[in-house]
């Protein structure tokens, strides 16, 4: 019998997996024995959150290797597709986790389909180009969501980009997505379980797609297009299937997303510019094509800027302080150097390599 | 029946007329040259016979197949395979992934299959895998297998675009300027690689170059392009002796 042997790629992903499972564990310990902050509880489900746009906006970015600006916009749609259909069917699918399942489904469902209907038109662009119209479409979307009005009736749906009253909504109507003041009362299903579970669902995803065949299409498109395309690798088909997947599970995690918040609206915030910006800046920072640095730098610039709260005025200058001086330092040849050098990988060799 | 019959190709960029009237019939096992001098049309040639470029007229014939105006992807399912000029590998994958990649309308599964780990992707990696070891073993790459293609040596590169390109189970292989930027010593190793590739599988080998100890080594016969016309062609030794290729390309 030949002796199992773990590839290169296997043992990196089972220290990936390892990491966030040993997360959970602490984490779970730590709220059970009452040792965590409420405000650190409260950080949980959006750590996920970020976790998961993080890994997603990898597979775009440096798998797919094109600069995607939009991804909040991907996100939104998840979070309100997800959040308007908890909200309809509370009355009729009572117990909670299978319709957050099902929401979380339709969320990246519809994502996705927005992710290949987009992408169809615009994946021909390439570089900032790309980038630029990404950054459009995902404004689109929210300005889109921010005049959508639906309610619902005995009679069924009704839609309207005007405002509510012109819905015309009989007596035992609700509205349910009132325009910029969005979706209110969607039931608060996320927690921190359900969060590990779709990050861990995520990564399978990403990770098992970029180890097979299609993977190595997609990434063979992102370094050289012509030889791709002299080899027989149908370039429109994988470029969308890797925007639509991303596209995807950004939806995943806008629904987990809307189901930790009473109220969920379009604000620039949390789904404009900025965030696409700051989703972009976990995978520049963690490694472009590096899930797992991605996923490292979203949680670290998750944490960092609450855990400045006590600077009060300063914490935002701290923070970009550190974002530049990681981002300098973090892909330097002499730290890599140095970090190879104390790796703990080094130290615990039994033989030292003579250099 | 040859395995390649072109006839009146021609295209212009502009006012350039980059390739006029061209025509070539290559036999099926032949190893034929395509020699001119700089700017002379040839890559041209290459890349309007892959799809890279549609001609603004001619007829490309493959096998008894109409591949004119084809796309590249289709063509290559055709049945043509090529090398680049300057080196286009996937240079952030494996040396081995670069020619798992070249196999990938040969070994099929789908997405799904891929992602949930089914029985049919290891299977089918499994494969691949000896399949890729295959060819590299032809160009004696077996030992870089692991390594990220762009720590191969230069020479090396070459090589794995050569085996890339065979995993595509073509036909017709094009190579553009296969020892370009190589030693003697190397020059004579790749001649040898040549031969043993249409040898063995069996190849019909259009290649590009300006190595004439390769050229006159190798190609049974040669077309010489000058001006993105046809200058002279036949058998090797005849066409090396016309005193219009000597004037043209060889100097006098």
């Amino acid at each position: 019998m030949k002796k199992l042997k773990l590839g290169k790629y296997a043992k990196d992903n089972i220290i990936t997996y390892g990491m966030i499972i040993l997360v959970y564990i602490v984490m779970q310990i730590l709220i059970g024995t009452g040792n965590i902050s409420s405000l650190m509880q409260g950080l949980l489900v959006p750590l996920c959150v970020y976790v998961i746009l993080a890994v997603s906006l990898n597979l775009t970015v440096g798998i797919l290797g094109e600069l995607s600006l939009g991804h909040a916009g991907f996100m939104c749609v998840g979070a309100f597709v997800g959040a308007f259909f908890s909200k309809c069917t509370q009355d009729v699918i009572t117990a909670d986790l299978p319709r957050f399942i099902l929401a979380i489904l339709l969320g990246a469902l519809s994502a996705g389909v927005v992710g290949f209907l987009i992408g169809m038109p615009i994946l021909r662009l390439r570089g900032d180009y790309l980038a630029i119209v990404t950054l459009a479409f995902g404004e689109i979307i929210k300005n889109i969501i921010n005049v959508l009005y639906i309610g619902k009736d005995s009679r069924g749906l009704h839609f309207s980009l005007k405002d509510s009253l012109s819905l015309g909504l009989e007596e035992d109507g609700m509205v349910i997505i009132n325009g910029a003041q969005g979706i209110t009362g969607t039931p608060k299903n996320a927690t921190f379980t359900i969060g590990i579970v779709l990050i861990v669902i995520t990564l399978i995803i990403v990770l098992n797609l970029i180890r097979s065949r299609d993977g190595r299409a997609i990434m063979s498109i992102r370094d050289n297009l012509i030889a791709a395309e002299s080899i027989g690798i149908n370039i429109t088909k994988y470029k969308l299937m890797a925007f639509s997947v991303s596209a995807a599970l950004a939806g995943i995690a806008g629904v987990l997303y809307s189901h930790n918040l009473n109220s969920l609206m379009a604000t620039p915030k949390n789904f404009g510019y900025n965030m696409s910006i700051m989703i972009l800046v976990f995978v520049v920072l963690g490694g472009i094509g590096n899930i797992r640095g991605s996923m490292i730098a979203a949680v670290v610039l998750t944490l960092l800027p609450e855990l400045l709260r006590g600077l009060s005025d300063y914490r935002m200058l701290i923070y970009s302080v550190i974002l530049i001086v990681m981002m300098l330092f973090n892909w330097s040849p002499r730290l890599i150097y140095l970090r190879e050098k104390y790796s703990p990988k080094r130290l615990f060799k039994k033989t030292r390599e003579v250099r | 029946m040859a395995l390649l019959e072109v006839k009146n190709l021609s295209i212009s960029f502009g006012g350039l007329q980059a390739v006029d009237d061209f025509e070539i019939s290559i036999k099926k096992g032949q190893l034929y040259g395509l020699i001119g001098p700089n700017g002379a049309g040839k890559t041209t040639v290459f890349n309007l016979l892959t799809g890279v470029y549609k001609p603004d007229e001619g007829m490309v014939m493959l096998d008894g197949q109409n591949i004119t105006g084809l796309k590249t992807i289709e063509i290559n399912k055709a049945g043509v395979a090529r090398t680049f000029q300057n080196i286009r590998l996937f240079k952030n994958l494996s040396v081995l992934d670069n020619v798992k990649a070249g196999l990938h309308n040969h070994y099929k599964y789908s997405a799904v299959t891929g992602i949930l780990r089914l029985p049919k992707y290891f299977s089918m990696e499994k494969a691949m895998n000896e399949k890729a070891m295959e060819l590299l073993k032809v160009f004696e790459l077996e030992g870089e297998a692991g390594y990220l293609a762009a720590n191969l040596p230069y020479g090396k590169q070459r090589k794995l675009e050569i085996a890339r390109a065979l995993a595509t189970e073509p036909k017709l292989l094009l190579l553009d300027e296969p020892a370009a930027g190589m030693n003697p010593n190397e020059t004579m190793e790749l001649m040898n690689t040549i031969r043993f590739v249409r040898d063995n599988f069996d190849m019909t080998i259009l290649l590009i170059e300006h190595d004439m100890k390769l050229v006159s080594g190798i190609c049974q016969e040669l077309t010489v392009l000058n001006f993105g016309r046809i200058l002279s062609k036949g058998p090797t030794s005849e066409v090396l002796n016309d005193p219009q290729v000597i004037t043209a390309y060889l100097g006098e």
